[in-house]
């Protein structure tokens, strides 16, 4: 089987993803996914040089309203949930 | 509510049979029968005072763990979001709600929805209620699993590629995929957007239809949903079939078919034409490759919408310090998400970088157009389409676990419904050793009326839905 994808490779498309690895797993979706990209080479059979894409099912338009204040979120309920806060903030970690 | 029956004796009588179950079964991440009780007690007050009560007027019903539910703990059984409470309702939580319904519970499910077998959950698997070793089908197992045991009257799947057909299947009950944009996903957490849908499962064709008339119509919310007039899915119900055109396109027979699911079909499709419909072999040429094409689509989609589980607003947090936003978003990742997960962001990211965009990702939604061609071509002859729902029996639970590609395999004969946004409805065709197998009744967007005519006449005729799986209470 023609390998698609290196162990070094998919480490880097992991960083792309913002998902980090374990020696393990990196070991192991290496050759699954292989398999699975050997798998999805059964698309190249078909001559689709001609025919458009569908991105999406139904025609998709913006859902647009008048620009007036309606009621949103209260503060604490939007916070509710944030593993990390202050004040009226999320916490985020530093960036640098 | 007729009026036989409480609210309060009905939702009680349910949560006994969740008492004594549930350990077995394992439908449920969360119960919320104080909730249940109260609301249920509601009912039983408007009644007593003469009100008007909703359609589904103290009707006990389970919410996959996808949907959102204000106050309720909403986890797609995901490590990520198992402590996340919704400030808000999605739209169909809140028509159930304004028709009266008592919620149950969550239902367990896979990861974000990211599964066929339902053993994809952080909380563990949900078993089968006809035999407990075998999986319930995946996404929406919990959901097809609780009301196959009893412990739901009615409930709410999602179905991506298939998540409520197959563990409908799987189960031996009734489940459907709506046509995209009938039914509103406002508050339904995204997997794959393009192809997911909000879909009732149910003991009978009837109480689909119904459960389908609450949530089914437009909503300003989303901006997937479709403005058509709604509609009173139990009007279809005539057991009749007279002049109906049904297809039966060759490949879903060609493609790893179990030869005891091609014989229930067959047996299911001579049935229907007993009962005066007529059926014609047919062909959907390029049905091959709708299984590829669903998952790179599927998995690009998810690679965006799970971006926005950072660890900052909410969800699962590695809470260290000494790491920067970078290293804090990637480590929370790989700790908070299941190994599906990780699997299908990383593949759809892939298949979304500058290299291979047109090779994979584009290459995909041009399969989707020439999918969706020979689903128009079809029902410009037929009626409605039939199919297995799945290939094979309900399988045991590990069987298939480590190996993606043979799990994926399960999902050949429902993904090209998503992928060409039909609608299609799953009722049981026959058993084999005790196991459900599921015919697919496959209809053109927005005639779900026709599918849930040809399901009730079938249904009608035949001896499937009375059979109860055999799961005693302790």
């Amino acid at each position: 089987m023609r390998k698609h994808l290196s162990r070094e490779q998919v480490r880097h498309i992991a960083w792309l993803a913002k998902v980090n690895l374990s020696k393990e797993e990196e070991e192991l979706f290496t050759k699954q996914f292989n398999e699975i990209l050997d798998y999805f080479k059964k698309i190249d059979e078909l001559d689709t040089e001609k025919v458009p894409p569908t991105f999406h099912i139904i025609d998709l338009k913006n859902v647009f309203r008048e620009d007036e204040i309606g009621p949103s979120l209260p503060i604490e309920k939007a916070l509710l949930n944030a593993p990390r806060k202050k004040g009226n903030f999320f916490k985020a970690p530093k960036m640098l | 509510m007729t009026g036989e029956i409480s609210a309060v004796e009905c939702v009680s009588s349910v949560f006994q049979r969740i008492r004594e179950v549930e350990d077995r079964v394992h439908a449920f991440i969360t119960l919320t029968e104080e909730l249940a009780l109260k609301k249920a007690q509601e009912v039983d007050n408007k009644v007593s005072r003469g009100e008007k009560v909703g359609k589904l007027a103290g009707i006990p019903i389970a919410i996959k763990d996808n949907i959102c539910t204000e106050g309720i703990r909403t986890t797609c059984s995901s490590k990520m979001l198992c402590n996340f409470i919704p400030p808000y309702d999605a739209t169909v939580v809140q028509r159930i709600k304004e028709e009266d319904a008592v919620i149950i519970g969550k239902t367990n499910m896979d990861e974000f929805a990211m599964g066929t077998s339902t053993e994809l959950s952080y909380f563990g698997p949900t078993h089968n209620p006809w035999e407990l070793s075998r999986v319930a089908g995946g996404s929406s197992g919990g959901s097809a699993a609780a009301v196959a045991a009893g412990e739901a009257i009615l409930a709410l799947g999602s179905d991506t590629g298939g998540s409520i057909r197959c563990p409908a299947s799987f189960c031996s009950v009734v489940g459907l995929k709506p046509t995209y944009g009938l039914v509103s996903r406002f508050g339904l957490i995204a997997y794959a957007n393009s192809l997911e849908q909000i879909g009732p499962l149910a003991r009978d064709v009837y109480d689909c239809a119904l459960l389908l008339s609450v949530i089914a119509g437009y909503d300003p919310k989303d901006s997937t949903s479709v403005n058509i007039p709604q509609k009173d899915y139990t009007r279809f119900l005539a057991n009749d079939i007279r002049g109906i055109k049904i297809g039966v396109p060759k490949e879903y027979f060609e493609v790893g078919t179990d030869p005891s699911v091609a014989k229930c079909l067959w047996n299911g499709i001579t049935k229907l034409e007993s009962l005066g419909a007529s059926y014609e072999e047919t062909s959907l040429p390029n049905l091959a490759y709708s299984l590829p094409a669903y998952y790179l689509i599927a998995m690009a989609e998810a690679s965006s919408n799970l971006a926005r589980y950072d660890g900052v607003r909410y969800g699962f947090r590695v809470d260290r310090d000494d790491l920067d936003w970078s290293e804090a978003f990637s480590e929370t990742r790989r700790i908070g998400f299941g190994t599906e997960v990780k699997r299908r962001i990383i593949l759809g990211t892939y298949a979304l970088t500058a290299g291979y965009y047109n090779r994979y990702y584009l290459k995909a939604l041009k399969i989707r157009t020439l999918i969706r061609r020979d689903f128009e071509r079809a029902f410009r002859k037929f009626d409605v389409l039939i199919a297995p729902t799945m290939p094979i029996p309900p399988f045991k639970i590990g069987e298939k676990i480590n190996d993606p590609l043979a799990m994926y395999m399960c999902d050949i004969d429902t993904v090209p419904v998503n992928l060409a946004g039909c609608c299609g409805v799953t009722v049981t065709c026959n058993f084999v050793n005790g196991l459900p197998i599921g015919m697919q009744i496959i209809g053109k967007p927005f005639d779900e009326g026709a599918i849930l005519r040809v399901a009730y006449t079938f249904e009608q005729n035949t001896p499937f839905k009375d059979v109860r799986p055999p799961l005693r209470g302790r």
